[in-house]
C-alpha cells in the first residue's frame, strides 16, 4: 500500500474519533434551552466528520485514480536522504522548546544555533560560536527592545 | 474611485509606509532567493513582526512587499542557479538559466525585473477596476450566500488541485476545517476538542500552523536532500542593459500575459504557478517557428512570459481576498490570517469601513513594483551573495526563525512543541503528495464558514435557507459541480484509454 493510502487510513481513524466526539459525547452537557436551537455546537463538526470519512475512504479505496508521479521529494528514496541529521535537528528543536523558559533566551538560543551547525557537519568552531552569539544577542535586542516583547534572557536563578 | 486613490496615496506615501514597502521588498528578495523557501514561509516568518507593528495598513503593506520580493528573489535564483526558490518561478528557469549560461545573466535579470514590474503594475490597475465592482456586488450577499461562497472557494481550490489530487485536496480542506473547530468558537462559549488541555482553549494559533505547514517542511527538505545547485557557482552578473529590439519583441508578450495572468490569479486555487506555466505554454504556441525553436534555449520571450504572468497573478489573487474576504491561495490565506489578527476583516465592507487600508494596499503595489525595479535590480549582484552562505549555517537560522515566529505570537513554549509535531506531520503529508495549502485555507476560513452557517441556520430555523435563497442554491450547485466534473472527466478519459465505449 502506498504512503498516501496509509496516511488516508490514519486520517480516517482521526475522522472516526472526531466523529465519535461530535456525534456521541459533545451534546451530553448541552443546556436544555440550547437544544431548542436549530444549530448546536456539534452540528458543524458532525458534518465535517462525515465529509472527512467519505474523502479519506475515497483515497483509501483508490476510487480516484491518480497517476504515480515521482517528484524531487520521494519517500521511496528516504534511505538516500540525510535522515539522521533531520531527526537530530527535530530533537534539538524539542529540547530548545523545553529549555527556552527555564534556561533563558540567550543561553538556549546560542546553544541551539551552535549545535544546529554541528549536527549539519560544520566543524569550524571559531566561526560557528561567534556568529551564533552575535545573532542571538541581535535577535534578543530586536525582540525585546524594538518589538517590545519580553524574553527572559538568563535563567531565573541568575535574576533574568 | 478618485477619492479612494487619493486616500491611498496619502496613506502609502508616508515615510513609515514607504519604509515598509522598501523593507518588505528587500527582505522578500533576500529570503526568496534561498532555494526551497517560498513566499508562504517567508510571510509566515514575518507575521509576528507585522502584527507587532499594530497598524493594519502598515502590516499588510509590509507583507505584500515581502510577497513581491519573494517572487522576484525566486526568479533570481531560478535564473542564476536553475534552483527556483518558489514554485511560481519554475517556468522562469526554462529560459532564464540558459541565458545565464550564455553569459547573459544581467540581461535575463533585467528582463525578469521589467516583466515583473509590468505584470504587477498592470495587475494593480486591473485590481483597481475590478475590486470595487466586485465588492459592490458582494455587499448584497447575506450570511447564507457567504457560507455558500466560501464552500465554492474551498471546492474550487480542491478542483484546481490537478488530476488525481482532488480527493486529497478535499481531505486536507476538511482536515483544516476540523483543526479550526478546536477551542472555543465565537458562536458558542463551549470548548470543543481541547482534550482538557488548557493551552488549546483559545484554539490553535494560525501562525504556528502556517510555520508548521510551510516553513518547517521546507527547511527539513533542505536538510534531507540538499539542493545540488547550491554547490554550483552563480554566474557572474554584468551588463544589465537590454536593447530596443529586445524591448519591442517582449512588449506584446508582457501585455498579453499581464491580463491572462491576472485573471488566472483571481481564480481560487490557481495562482502564480499555473499562471506562469500557462503563460509560457501560450507564448510558445503563438510564437513563430524560429522563435519556438529558441524556447528553452534562452528565449527572451520565454523568460518574459512566466515572469509577467506570475506577478500579475499575485496581484490578481488579492481580488477575492480584499473584496470577498476569501483567500484563493496559501499566501493570501496567511495574509488574511494576519489581517484578522490585527482586527481587520477583509470583505466587501473593507472598502467602506477602512478605505485607507484597501487603497493603501493597492497603491503600495505600484510602489512595491517600482522599488523592485529601481532598488532591487541594481542591488541584485550584492543580494545574490546570500546564495554563497553555506547550508550548515543557514538551516539552523531558518529553523530558529520558524521557532521564534511561533513563540513571539503566543509567548508560550507549548506552541513550539505543537510546531514541531505539526511540522513532522506536514512533512509526512508532503512526502505522500498531499497539498498543504488547502489545509491552511480551510483552517483560516473554518471559523467564518461556521459562523455564517450558524447564522443562516438560526435565521431560517434550519437548513431551509438553502432552498429559500436561490443564490445560495446556485452557488452550492457550482461547488458540487466543481468537485464532480474533474473526477468524471478523468474517469471518462481513463475508460477511453482502456478502449471502453462512453456511456453517452
Amino acid at each position: 500500500m502506498a504512503l498516501d493510502r496509509w496516511i488516508a487510513l490514519i486520517l480516517l481513524g482521526f475522522c472516526l474519533i472526531y466523529g465519535y466526539t461530535a456525534w456521541l459525547t459533545m451534546d451530553v452537557g448541552l443546556a436544555p434551552f440550547m437544544k431548542r436551537n436549530p444549530i448546536w455546537p456539534s452540528t458543524f463538526p458532525k458534518i465535517l466528520s462525515v465529509l472527512g470519512i467519505i474523502t479519506s475512504l475515497i483515497i483509501l479505496l483508490g476510487v480516484e485514480k491518480s497517476e504515480q508521479k515521482v517528484s524531487d521529494i520521494d519517500y521511496r528514496r528516504l534511505h538516500e536522504y540525510k535522515l539522521g541529521q533531520a531527526i537530530l535537528l527535530l530533537c534539538l528543536m524539542v529540547v530548545y522548546a523545553l529549555c527556552l523558559r527555564p534556561v533563558g533566551f540567550i543561553f538556549s538560543t546560542s546553544t541551539f544555533l551552535i549545535f544546529g551547525s554541528i549536527i549539519l557537519g560544520e566543524r569550524k568552531w571559531y566561526f560557528v560560536v561567534p556568529i551564533a552569539l552575535v545573532a542571538t544577542l541581535f535577535v534578543w535586542y530586536l525582540v525585546q527592545q524594538v518589538l517590545g516583547i519580553y524574553m527572559r534572557p538568563f535563567p531565573g536563578w541568575l535574576g533574568g | 474611485m478618485l477619492e479612494g486613490i487619493l486616500l491611498g496615496l496619502q496613506t502609502a506615501f508616508s515615510i513609515q509606509m514607504l519604509l515598509m514597502v522598501i523593507g518588505g521588498c528587500l527582505i522578500g528578495t533576500f529570503i526568496g532567493m534561498l532555494p526551497g523557501l517560498g513566499p508562504m514561509s517567508i510571510i509566515a516568518i514575518m507575521i509576528p513582526v507585522a502584527i507587532s507593528i499594530g497598524d493594519p495598513a502598515a502590516a499588510i503593506i509590509l507583507l505584500a512587499g515581502v510577497y513581491y520580493g519573494a517572487i522576484f528573489g525566486g526568479s533570481t535564483s531560478s535564473i542564476l542557479l536553475n534552483a527556483p526558490g518558489v514554485a511560481g518561478t519554475v517556468a522562469t528557469s526554462f529560459d532564464g538559466y540558459p541565458m545565464a549560461k550564455q553569459g547573459k545573466a544581467g540581461k535575463a535579470l533585467t528582463i525578469a525585473a521589467i516583466a515583473s514590474f509590468c505584470g504587477g503594475t498592470i495587475g494593480a490597475v486591473l485590481l483597481m477596476i475590478f475590486a470595487p465592482a466586485l465588492s459592490s456586488v458582494a455587499l448584497l450577499f447575506h450570511s447564507a450566500e457567504y457560507f455558500a461562497l466560501m464552500v465554492v472557494g474551498l471546492s474550487a481550490i480542491a478542483a484546481f488541485a490537478g488530476t488525481g489530487q482532488i480527493a486529497k485536496a478535499l481531505l486536507m480542506t476538511v482536515f483544516g476545517l476540523m483543526l479550526g473547530t478546536v477551542g472555543e468558537g465565537t458562536m458558542f462559549s463551549l470548548p470543543r476538542f481541547t482534550m482538557g488541555v488548557m493551552d488549546l482553549q483559545s484554539g490553535l494559533s494560525f501562525v504556528t500552523l502556517a510555520m508548521a505547514m510551510f516553513a518547517l517542511p521546507e527547511a527539513l527538505f533542505l536538510v534531507l536532500n540538499p539542493p545540488k545547485a547550491g554547490s554550483r557557482k552563480a554566474e557572474e552578473i554584468k551588463n544589465l542593459r537590454i536593447t530596443r529590439e529586445e524591448a519591442k519583441s517582449i512588449a506584446p508578450v508582457i501585455a498579453r500575459q499581464s491580463i491572462q495572468g491576472f485573471f488566472i490569479g483571481v481564480l481560487p486555487g490557481a495562482g502564480a504557478t499555473i499562471a506562469s506555466f500557462l503563460g509560457y505554454a501560450v507564448e510558445r504556441n503563438i510564437a513563430t517557428k524560429d522563435e519556438q525553436d529558441q524556447f528553452g534555449k534562452g528565449s527572451i520571450k520565454g523568460l518574459a512570459a512566466p515572469e509577467t504572468a506570475n506577478n500579475a497573478a499575485c496581484t490578481g489573487s488579492f481580488v477575492p481576498l480584499l473584496t470577498l474576504g476569501i483567500p484563493g491561495s496559501g499566501t493570501t490565506a496567511i495574509l488574511l490570517g494576519a489581517l484578522i489578527a490585527l482586527n481587520v476583516t477583509p470583505g466587501p465592507r473593507l472598502m467602506i469601513d477602512e478605505p485607507q487600508i484597501f487603497w493603501a494596499v493597492i497603491i503600495s503595489m505600484y510602489i512595491g513594483n517600482f522599488v523592485l525595479l529601481v532598488l532591487n535590480l541594481p542591488l541584485i549582484p550584492y543580494i545574490a551573495k546570500i546564495l554563497a552562505v553555506p547550508r550548515n549555517y543557514l538551516i539552523p537560522y531558518i529553523l530558529f526563525f520558524t521557532l521564534m515566529g511561533a513563540y513571539i505570537g503566543q509567548n508560550n513554549a507549548t506552541e513550539l512543541l505543537l510546531l514541531v509535531g505539526f511540522g513532522v506531520c506536514a512533512t509526512a503529508l508532503r512526502f505522500a503528495d498531499y497539498p498543504l495549502a488547502p489545509l491552511l485555507i480551510g483552517f483560516i476560513l473554518g471559523g467564518m464558514l461556521e459562523d455564517n452557517f450558524a447564522r443562516s441556520m438560526q435565521l431560517y430555523d434550519g437548513i431551509a435557507f438553502v432552498g429559500q435563497r436561490p443564490m445560495t442554491m446556485v452557488l452550492l450547485s457550482i461547488a458540487i459541480l466543481l468537485i464532480l466534473l474533474p473526477s468524471v472527466r478523468s474517469r471518462r478519459a481513463q475508460m477511453r484509454r482502456k478502449g471502453v465505449a462512453d456511456g453517452d
